[in-house]
């Protein structure tokens, strides 16, 4: 069995969390880790300063900090799992798109049922007086 | 495409789309419509994991939105402000951020065939794994023996679902570890062995983005609270 790799075929698509060592990408070989650590240490700093801050104004502390986390979770996208958007990558950000859309309607969908129901509900104590 | 014009007809007929040619491992001339043939196995294997992740992380969506409707019903219990210990979870983020690092260098270091190089990155990798499990069992046995297990509010059921679920995934990732390295000890940097050392390193960064998701979702926003 021959060993395949990436560079046999340049025109080849890549796997995910595939990188070419031997190209000048930035975000390959060791630089690109430590940029990503760099990256996902900074955000992770920033997003426990901001949870125990009171700089900030209190309630848009949540929403930053899950803009942090979306952030750290495309910095972790591109510099470890080399998800790219070059041609050579399309087939896999195509499924991160379908895997990303799933995602929000499930947890958007969820939570938008969810709150609909806790209002059309009949407060618990009445409950219990219906089932007496 | 005129590779294919050229073929025997009796070929074509019986296999059109040379389905039964190739295996991957070597690049086939054009069938019908695309420009090339199959990929190389190496980018088959990755993009189907690939896929698996993405619907292990529909899964766990699933278990982020039950714990975000859940959240709020602590049935007179305590709340995540009460419970969380953030310094814990610092150091939990930290060793997950270090070993998706050295995870990254034991798979440049396979790919340059650096024996010393996978070994010793690797075996970093489990040390910072192990201590991230380690702590996150301290954490669910203090909370269990003070009362506040799975069975005390709907708020904590949800949290050690989601929580429970990423910690026994990442003690699989450790045992997967160990496997790979025993893999690359007894049969070398051989292709298949080394499509699943892919498989595995694309495992231990996705469940650290998953990490990413849970730090701040469960314990930032929920300790605010």
């Amino acid at each position: 069995m021959s060993d395949v790799t990436m560079d046999d075929h340049p025109k080849g698509d890549r796997a995910p969390g595939d990188e070419h060592i031997e190209s000048e990408e930035p975000g390959e070989g060791y630089a690109g880790y430590l940029v990503g650590l760099g990256l996902a240490v900074l955000l992770t700093m920033v997003s426990f300063f901001v949870a125990g801050t009171s700089l900030v104004w209190g309630p848009s502390i949540p929403i930053a900090i899950a803009v942090l986390a979306v952030a750290q979770m495309g910095v972790h996208l591109v510099f470890f799992l080399h998800i790219t958007s070059g041609p050579d990558s399309t087939n896999n950000v195509m499924a991160l798109a379908f895997g990303v859309l799933i995602v929000f309607l499930l947890i958007g969908g969820s939570l938008y049922i969810m709150t609909h129901m806790d209002q059309n509900m009949l407060p618990m104590d009445q409950i219990m007086q219906m089932q007496r | 495409m005129s590779t294919t014009a050229t073929m025997p007809m009796p070929m074509r007929v019986r296999d059109p789309y040379r389905l039964g040619h190739g295996h991957g491992h070597e690049r086939q001339p054009s069938t019908e419509h695309g420009e090339r043939g199959p990929e190389s196995k190496r980018v088959i294997v990755g993009y189907g994991f690939w896929i698996f992740l993405l619907s292990d992380i529909v899964m766990f969506s699933a278990l982020f939105a039950t714990y975000a409707v859940l959240s709020g019903n602590t049935a007179g219990g305590p709340s995540g402000k009460q419970l969380f210990d953030l310094t814990n979870v610092a150091i939990e983020t930290a060793c997950l951020l270090f070993s998706s690092f050295t995870c990254g260098v034991a798979s440049i270091g396979a790919s340059r065939r650096q024996v010393g190089v996978f070994y010793g990155a690797m075996a970093v990798t489990f040390v910072f794994g192990a201590v991230f499990v380690l702590l996150e069992a301290r954490e669910f046995a203090s909370l269990v023996l003070q009362g506040d297990g799975p069975q005390r509010s709907a708020f904590l059921s949800a949290f050690f679902t989601l929580v429970g679920c990423h910690g026994l995934h990442v003690t699989c990732g450790l045992l997967w570890l160990l496997t790979m390295m025993a893999q690359v000890f007894a049969k070398g940097f051989r292709a298949d062995i080394m499509r699943r050392v892919l498989c595995f390193s694309l495992f231990w960064h996705a469940l650290d983005i998953i990490w990413v998701a849970l730090f701040s979702v469960v314990y930032l926003i929920g300790a605010g609270q």
